[in-house]
């Protein structure tokens, strides 16, 4: 066997037989997926539940007014302000002559201010009514109906375990190796250092690639429902390159920890955070501006995107190669770092 | 014979501490060289700097003929080093480990296994390392070590931390393996190791060898008291005292009644001649006495 192989072997059969680094790295992440899978099954807001009391105009003549609200009614005022004021219900309303009472509930700012947002709108259709129609609104989801949550998740979530596996790898190759002098092992040993560097690449890009196909073998169970567009397998060489940078931040960790306590420590600090500000578990549209612009200085941001592109969006393969170009250049300049912090022994 | 190893002026310094200070000797083809001293002594470092881990901030080294910095990848395959932690591969076996160490140096694997056979390992082959017992880890880091069947072999402190038996057991292994023509560098603080393995020793401390030689003539040269016990109460201390007269000293201290003389042998005539030979133990210097009366004997963490 060259040394390539056989450090490479050895690096994949000390992953496989490490329990614990095959739960954090196959079956952590599918973890995700099945709680994001079931927390997100039932997208949308609930209905706003009100009380009417007596005759309400604008309710009893509104068409679709159902979809939104719903109606519950009752005759004493009293207890229904109790009601609302206990939680059961979002809002009483009922009708003087030409005016419309609206009795709500301040503890829940969000819901109340959306049953005052509807009853406006009602009210000023009914103000309008005698006008002409000149336009009409038709709302239309853009995505084909069979896109769910799991679609939006799936990319990101794979680009996480990827991050996680590659920066673990490396980091705790690189200080367990030193803690234990198999690299001064090696450095005795006539194996050039590129060769032990392509072995632990090697090994981390089967590691990767094996994740992916666990990954997207279980969300395309039926359970999940993935769907994958034409072009997914262009989420491959994404896959690779991305293996590649956060191999690279591995490296740095590793270089500047001591013991392998403080190297999970520091890669979890960078790797975690970095997967909220790129979007990965949520996306970051409802973000403030300035949290969007500084997104895009992660790595992960752009694993992300370049995912969803090919993976979900049914974007041609081209489409991939801006975001593999900025991936590729994060990991070189960092691994020019890593590099210089690289050392063989402890001392 | 040639010169396997040659030391010349070698100094190194860590901030203040004067780790190497000033070391030369060499080292024949075919010897069994050991160097001691107390922690700290500088034992380590030296050995570094030869196998060519470390960069010596001054004085040359020259190892079969080559100098081992920076790192010389033509010497690399004629050396073998077993280091002071056993530095396996995590979660491989014993056969895994010496196969992955014989493929760095393009050795098949057929070599590897019997090179465990060798150091006694085959049934334990299938063993992952972590489960291997402190002998048996030594022995696999020395097979590791030999796997490419290098001229020259260093080890640093083989037996720290070895039952009584699975040191006896491995000095047996370092013998056979320094019989086959191997040269053969240790560090070692026991004493006991050193007298019994090597040809030469150099005793180092605060970074500079204090004595160089074989130990036998080491021990000599150290012209101690031959020490004799007899169980307490076979002599009383005044006939004691008179039996062996005036330069030797006495003490009874309930257990044992010991002589401390330079001239043993009129003493043990006279106990012979009275019979009170039962029991006795003579003991003569030990490398441990030449070790403690360089170094001292405070304690040095």
């Amino acid at each position: 066997m060259t040394p390539f192989r056989s450090l490479s072997r050895a690096m994949l059969l000390g992953f496989v037989r490490d329990k614990s680094s095959l739960f954090f790295t196959i079956l952590f992440p599918l973890m995700f997926l099945v709680l994001f899978g079931a927390i997100f099954t039932n997208q949308g807001v609930s209905k706003s539940k009100i009380i009417q009391i007596g005759q309400v105009a604008i309710l009893d003549q509104a068409p679709g007014v159902g979809e939104i609200l719903e109606i519950t009614k009752q005759n004493d005022l009293a207890a229904a302000q109790e009601e609302v004021r206990k939680g059961d219900y979002e809002a009483v309303v009922r009708q003087q002559g030409d005016r419309y009472e609206l009795y709500y509930s301040a503890a829940d700012q969000v819901r109340s201010a959306t049953v005052r947002g509807v009853f406006g709108q009602l009210v000023g259709q009914a103000n309008a009514a005698g006008v002409p129609q000149r336009f009409t609104l038709a709302a239309e989801q853009v995505e084909d109906e069979s896109l769910k949550i799991i679609q939006y998740v799936t990319p990101g979530l794979l680009s996480w375990a990827i991050s996680m596996g590659a920066t673990f790898g490396a980091a705790m190759t690189l200080v367990t190796w030193r803690q234990k002098k198999i690299l001064r092992r090696l450095r005795l040993a006539p194996v050039n250092t590129t060769t032990v560097v392509s072995a632990r690449v090697g090994a981390s890009v089967a590691i990767a690639l094996v994740q992916t196909a666990i990954f997207l073998g279980v969300a395309s169970l039926p359970l999940f429902g993935l769907q994958l567009s034409d072009y997914w397998w262009m989420c491959i060489p994404l896959v690779i390159a991305g293996t590649l940078v956060f191999m690279a931040i591995g490296m740095l960790v590793g270089g500047l920890a001591k013991t392998s306590e403080a190297a999970a420590g520091m890669a979890n600090l960078i790797v975690l955070p970095m997967a909220f500000l790129s979007g990965t578990f949520f996306p970051l549209d409802t973000a403030p501006q300035w949290l969007q612009t500084l997104s895009n200085i992660f790595p992960m941001k752009h694993l992300n995107q370049g995912m969803q592109d090919v993976m979900v969006r049914g974007q041609g393969p081209a489409s991939i190669l801006p975001e593999l170009g900025i991936i590729l250049g994060f990991g070189v300049v960092i691994a020019v770092i890593a590099v210089s912090l690289f050392r063989w022994d402890d001392v | 014979m040639g010169q396997t190893i040659i030391v010349q002026d070698l100094q190194k310094r860590y901030g203040d501490v004067h780790a190497v200070d000033g070391v030369s000797f060499s080292v024949e083809q075919g010897e069994f060289f050991g160097i001691l001293g107390p922690n700290g002594a500088g034992k380590t470092t030296t050995l570094e700097i030869i196998e060519g881990l470390r960069e010596a901030d001054s004085g040359t080294v020259e190892v079969l003929g080559m100098s081992p910095w920076p790192r010389n990848s033509r010497l690399l395959p004629k050396i073998g080093v077993q280091l002071q932690a056993s530095s396996f591969f995590e979660r491989l076996t014993a056969r895994e480990q010496i196969r992955t160490f014989a493929s760095l140096y393009g050795i098949p694997a057929k070599k590897a296994d019997d090179m465990l056979s060798v150091v006694g390992m085959e049934d334990k082959a299938g063993t992952r390392s972590e489960q291997l017992s402190g002998g048996q880890a030594q022995r696999l880091s020395i097979a590791c070590a030999l796997v490419h069947e290098p001229e020259v072999l260093f080890l640093d402190e083989p037996s720290a931390s070895l039952d009584p038996q699975a040191r006896r057991n491995l000095w047996d292994l370092l013998r056979a393996i320094n019989d086959a023509g191997r040269t053969v560098v240790l560090t070692t603080h026991h004493l006991d190791e050193a007298e019994s393995l090597c040809d030469r020793v150099a005793i180092m401390d605060h970074g500079k060898i204090l004595e160089l030689g074989p130990p036998a003539a080491l021990v000599r040269g150290l012209d101690s008291a031959t020490h004799i016990s007899l169980a307490a109460g076979t002599l009383t201390v005044p006939a004691a005292q008179e039996l062996a007269g005036p330069d030797a000293s006495v003490v009874d201290d309930g257990v044992s009644l010991t002589f401390a003389t330079h001239a043993p042998a009129p003493l043990l005539t006279a106990l012979a001649e009275r019979n009170l030979l039962t029991g006795i133990s003579v003991r003569g210097a030990t490398l441990e006495d030449v070790f403690l009366q360089l170094t001292g004997r405070e304690y040095r963490a």
